[in-house]
């Protein structure tokens, strides 16, 4: 059974910070399905269209029937433990720095035979397990073996916490915490066993309804942040930045209306100001500090969220300025995720449908509460996700595009008036 | 057909040589001993995994060799039974008179890393990722496979392990001089559970060679050569198995012993292929000296010394001489010629005129999908 994580000790000073390695990044392109897949959350192998052999590791053309037709379907991961080690010795410094590991070699239900990570519950073999898809601090999928039921404190594993961005014992900065979804998040990693959570507010002289129950939460810190001025950002980052280990960013500025609806450039200009220009203010002070601490002990800087929208993938007209700010975030958090990436800091995009929220009134439910989105985030971060989902809008949405952007663009263009 | 001339390069540890170097020796041998000029080798084999960007082709241009027949077999441990095969057909089928048949890797202290992280699409992708323990790991899901069907205990690897290195104190080329005792086998650091130490056999550098050519044309020159009285191969063999613990040769281990005309008992000492113990045993029983599972009992009953009642990899193997990269894959080939021709290095089998040596190789993913065998008897 898994330890129950301690609460970390104060950091000693003096000692060097250890500055972060990769596990083996190089994948080839067909194997990079599998982190598709594992970024979303999803256990997929590649299925034979033409003769439905279920293979693994990922290949060119079918190894039973040479067919190219070969599709990623969803698998449920069930299997049995044939063998097993504890390497002690490895050939590269992420894992030298981390033995021993268990690994495993699982037969899965569907045929074929996987290596994966071992979680320290499983029992010897022969045991039937569960496997899963995680992304390994490199951004790849790696495949990892859980037993069948769930055990206590499974997510403290010592080997499973290498991978996941879990809140627990860490230190967040929620940078917004006046809107619905900003405050839910607050409260949803604060549940989750966060050390401490600064929570930015702009404006503090401002009255905003909810505050008086974040300032109750014992792990709150509230901060004078304003991620539209640059000057807030660099002071901020300056005080709290070398302790960030997770950045939460929930400043959104949303307005209505596309482009007939509206006069001149101002409304738009502040969604970018707030949805695209913030985040690469916030990425330019936060992102070295916590780059340096991507391996710093139990409770490393590991994961950087930004709050997207599904609008983002495609516009949605009645939206279509805001759309716009979204999608320019969404590229800039590529950018941020290809520099943050020999950091093993994750950066994790959250495409939420409409939130349940003053700015979405007109829309037709089902909107997406903002306790729901939290619990999303929260759990993306559990589980090692980078691209979330959450809802059945914005799960409804992702099928669409994904099936057919173009017929997604026709559809969105329709309901424009 | 013949195999003659059997050469060894010393090993090292680490060399600053490059691969091209050591095959240059191997070949440079070759003709001394044999008293060949470079215009009547017509043919070349060549394996190794530290020539890149080079093939053997390149090698041609390097070393001034001009062929009528040229292979590059990237087999590893299965290179120099393959080698063999192909080398004996052109010679037969009159592509070339005399093969030489080489293989040799140098080793600096990064090289083994390097191989490992980019030896296989599937490696890559599905197997380095996850702890990056190289072969290590993947023999140790085999071994601990096996050691939980079969009932193969430490001591038993350990036997094969403490026998190897009596056997490799009297070759001279062994990097491993010191004497192993069970006690220290089994004391040693564990690497990759249930592996130890001294289970892993230790990279380094180093080349082997042979020569193939008929058997007249052996005694034209007056070489003292081997019969080749049979050999298989067979790649990815038994893909269903969920795991390795049979390899190719059990499909071809009767056709064998039919090429040969003699059954197992007659076989007077093994080469195996011996990157980890667990894969010998397999050997023993893929190759048809006991029944599958029976390894352990097998390993319990007998010895394997050069004057034990089992002689097997007399020169140590590459658990105690060290594995020269795809040199690993000839090991057993070339001391199995020196065996049967009377020219051990080390220790001299008694009266040994048949010998088999097998290989094993390449693990692109959970398993070593290349096996091979050849018996080679005293002409």
């Amino acid at each position: 059974m898994t330890a129950p994580l301690l609460r970390p000790k104060r950091k000693n000073p003096v000692l060097r910070t250890r500055l972060p390695t990769l596990p083996p990044a190089i994948r080839s392109r067909v194997a990079l399905g599998l982190t598709a897949a594992a970024a979303r959350g999803s256990f997929e192998l590649q299925v034979c269209r033409d003769c439905a052999t279920v293979q693994y590791p990922p290949r060119e053309a079918c190894c039973a029937c040479l067919s190219d037709r070969l599709d990623w379907r969803v698998q449920n991961g069930a299997g049995e433990l044939i063998s097993e080690t504890l390497l002690r010795h490895s050939q590269e410094l992420f894992f030298r720095e981390r033995v021993p590991w268990r690994l495993g070699m699982v037969r899965l239900d569907c045929g074929p035979t996987v290596i994966a990570y071992l979680h320290g519950d499983c029992p010897a073999a022969p045991a039937r397990m569960r496997i899963r898809a995680c992304l390994d601090r490199a951004g790849q999928a790696v495949l990892v073996a859980l037993p069948e039921k769930e055990t206590p404190n499974m997510a403290d594993d010592r080997q499973l916490r290498e991978m996941t961005c879990d809140p627990k014992f860490r230190k967040v900065l929620v940078t917004d915490g006046k809107t619905a979804a900003g405050q839910a998040v607050v409260e949803a990693v604060a549940a989750a066993g966060a050390d401490l959570i600064w929570v930015g507010h702009a404006e503090p002289w401002k009255k905003l309804p909810g505050f008086d129950r974040l300032k109750a939460i014992p792990q709150v810190a509230l901060l004078p942040l304003d991620v539209t001025n640059s000057r807030s950002v660099k002071e901020i980052a300056g005080e709290i930045g070398g302790r960030v280990d997770i950045l939460i960013n929930t400043a959104d500025h949303h307005r209505n209306f596309g482009i007939a609806s509206r006069h001149g450039v101002e409304t738009a200009r502040a969604e970018m100001e707030t949805n695209y220009l913030a985040l690469l203010r916030l990425a330019q002070e936060f992102a070295p500090a916590m780059r340096a601490r991507g391996a710093d002990g139990q409770s490393s800087a590991v994961a950087w969220v930004n709050l997207l929208s599904i609008f983002a993938l495609s516009n949605f007209p009645p939206h279509g300025t805001y759309s716009a700010s979204k999608a320019a975030a969404l590229s800039l958090a590529q950018c941020l995720r290809a520099e943050m990436r020999a950091s093993g800091v994750r950066v994790v995009n959250v495409f939420p449908g409409p939130i349940d929220d003053e700015w979405n009134q007109q829309l037709l439910p089902p909107k997406l509460a903002p306790a729901a989105l939290a619990a999303a985030i929260v759990k993306a971060l559990q589980d090692g996700i980078e691209d979330v989902y959450p809802g059945d809008v914005a799960q409804e949405w992702l099928a669409r595009w994904r099936d057919n952007p173009k017929a997604l663009e026709r559809e969105l263009a329709a309901g424009a008036g | 057909m013949a195999v003659a001339v059997p050469v060894t390069v010393p090993y090292a540890r680490y060399s600053i040589r490059g691969a091209h170097w050591f095959l240059a020796r191997v070949l440079a041998e070759l003709l001394q001993r044999s008293g060949l000029t470079k215009d009547k080798i017509e043919g070349l084999c060549v394996s190794s995994f530290t020539l890149a960007p080079d093939t053997a082709v390149g090698l041609t241009q390097h070393l001034g060799f001009t062929l009528r027949w040229l292979d590059h077999i990237p087999m590893g441990g299965a290179s120099g039974v393959v080698a063999l095969r192909r080398a004996a057909r052109a010679v037969q089928c009159g592509d070339a008179d005399i093969v030489a048949c080489i293989a040799g890797d140098t080793n600096h202290t990064d090289s083994f890393r390097l191989n490992t992280a980019t030896f296989s699409q599937f490696a890559r992708d599905a197997v380095y990722p996850y702890g990056s323990g190289g072969p290590n790991a993947s023999f140790a899901f085999l071994t601990a496979h096996y050691m939980r069907s079969y009932g193969a205990e430490a001591e038993d690897f350990g036997k094969l392990c403490v026998a190897q290195r009596a056997n490799a104190l009297k070759f001279p080329y062994a990097l491993m001089k010191k004497a192993l005792t069970l006690a220290e086998y089994l004391s040693a650091r564990p690497i990759a559970d249930p592996l130890r130490l001294f289970d892993c056999v230790m990279p380094c550098a180093g080349a082997e060679g042979f020569l193939v050519l008929r058997r007249e044309r052996a005694e034209e020159l007056d070489l003292a050569y081997a019969r080749v009285l049979a050999t298989i191969e067979r790649h990815n063999a038994f893909p269903d198995d969920p795991v390795q613990y049979r390899g190719g040769w059990v499909l071809d281990c009767d056709e064998l012993y039919r090429q040969a005309g003699i059954p197992p008992g007659d076989i007077d000492f093994v080469e195996a292929y011996d990157d980890y113990p667990v894969i010998t045993m397999m050997q023993l029983e893929d190759l048809g000296f006991c029944r599958k599972g029976e390894g352990p009992d097998f390993v319990r009953r007998h010895s394997f010394t050069v004057d034990g009642s089992f002689p097997l990899n007399t020169s140590g193997g590459q658990l105690s001489v060290g594995q020269a990269g795809a040199a690993g894959g000839f090991l057993g080939l070339v001391e199995a010629i020196r065996q049967v021709t009377g020219q051990a290095l080390g220790g001299a089998v008694a009266d040994a005129r048949i010998g088999m040596a097998s290989g094993f190789g390449m693990i692109n993913y959970d398993r070593g999908l290349c096996s091979g065998a050849a018996i080679l008897a005293r002409s």
